[in-house]
């Protein structure tokens, strides 16, 4: 379980981006998490990840504080970030290093997922495209096997093919004591994907509730439309 | 697979099924793809397909053996058709009814028109 209780964070005195802000991802499955631009989406994974400290209140992943960036939390919570340098240096000598850090990382999950992208294990990270590099990121992230995953706009940069094939790699590299968190605006490019929605404005959160069979007939983006124009 | 906005996903994948059923694709007494498969290839959640394949085994349609996943049924197709009949006398049927009544249309009408139409093909 995620446990973010009372946070306040704000990256400079001026501008406090949460306060006072609790939310709960209580069981596993698909979360999206959506919310307009500048709710602080991002800010929230960076939260759960440790890699940003709540000002006030506390962030947990299984009742450990995340800011105390304990081996046996970072092992089982992986980020996916909008944007990021891979070191140039081949995947397998990458995979080399980080696997230490993941006790159940998967090569054979790693290679269906990057067989699902089109490509393989015998690659450069220095030589990759942007969508490559978060193909390539993102299996390598699926392959870790944690517990939580946390994916910030992961379809951001994508062209259409590559946004199919990456439905199907979260698809196959999901399983039941999984949770995946995936950060976006672009409703549409995943809401087939999820088991639970969460909708966040500033300090609120306006819907955590699990998808009904009947949403996804309705159409996400009409229900994100209502309940951020109209708050409950 | 693209869908529409109207009907359940879930519904819309079990016809999907059922069409590919008709068509040969899954032969009858042939094993399916796992759900987790079946997701992701129609890149939807797993538990939708759970609701799919609940929907078909509760129509006969496919069956689960335990611990080796689903199946098609050996009548499946028959069993499609009976389903389908189904459907066009609890749905289709009662619509034309209403469009005939707002419309003013007989049903001596609508019977030439069918037989012209049978005659052709």
């Amino acid at each position: 379980m995620i446990s973010i209780k009372n946070v306040r964070f704000g990256y400079n005195s001026r501008q406090v981006v949460l306060d006072d802000f609790s939310l709960e991802f209580t069981q596993g499955g698909i979360y999206g998490l959506l919310g307009k631009n500048g709710t602080g989406k991002s800010t929230l994974l960076y939260l759960m990840m440790g890699l940003l400290r709540p000002q006030k209140g506390s962030v947990s992943i299984d009742g450990v504080g995340t800011s105390l960036r304990t081996p046996e939390v970072m092992s089982e919570v992986f980020l996916v970030p909008e944007e990021y340098d891979l070191p140039s240096i081949s995947l397998r000598k990458y995979v080399e290093v980080i696997k230490p850090f993941y006790p159940r990382f998967s090569n054979e999950l790693l290679e269906q997922c990057l067989a699902n992208f089109d490509m393989t294990t015998d690659i450069d990270l220095g030589s990759l495209s942007m969508g490559q590099k978060k193909k390539v990121y993102m299996s390598v992230a699926l392959a870790s096997n944690t517990r939580y995953l946390l994916m910030d706009e992961p379809t951001n940069g994508l062209d259409i093919l590559s946004k199919s094939q990456f439905r199907k790699a979260v698809i196959g590299g999901m399983s039941a004591d999984k949770t995946i968190i995936i950060s976006t605006h672009q409703v549409h490019d995943v809401e087939l994907l999820l088991d639970h929605v969460c909708i966040i404005e500033r300090n609120r959160v306006l819907l955590n509730e699990p998808i009904e069979e009947k949403d996804h007939a309705v159409n996400l983006e009409e229900l994100f439309i209502k309940t951020v124009k109209d708050p409950l | 697979m693209k869908f529409k906005d109207h009907k359940p996903i879930f519904l819309q994948i079990a016809e999907h099924i059922c069409d590919e059923i008709l068509q040969g694709h899954y032969p009858e007494g042939e094993r399916l793809p796992s759900v987790r498969e079946y997701a992701a290839e129609v890149e939807v959640n797993v538990n939708t397909v759970v609701r799919s394949y609940d929907w078909l085994s509760q129509k006969d349609i496919i069956f689960n053996k335990r611990g080796m996943g689903y199946f098609v049924n050996e009548r499946a197709s028959d069993n499609i058709r009976q389903s389908l009949r189904e459907d066009f006398f609890l749905e289709t049927l009662p619509e034309l009814a209403l469009q005939m009544q707002k419309l003013n249309i007989s049903v001596e009408e609508v019977k030439n028109a069918l037989q012209i139409l049978q005659a052709k093909e």
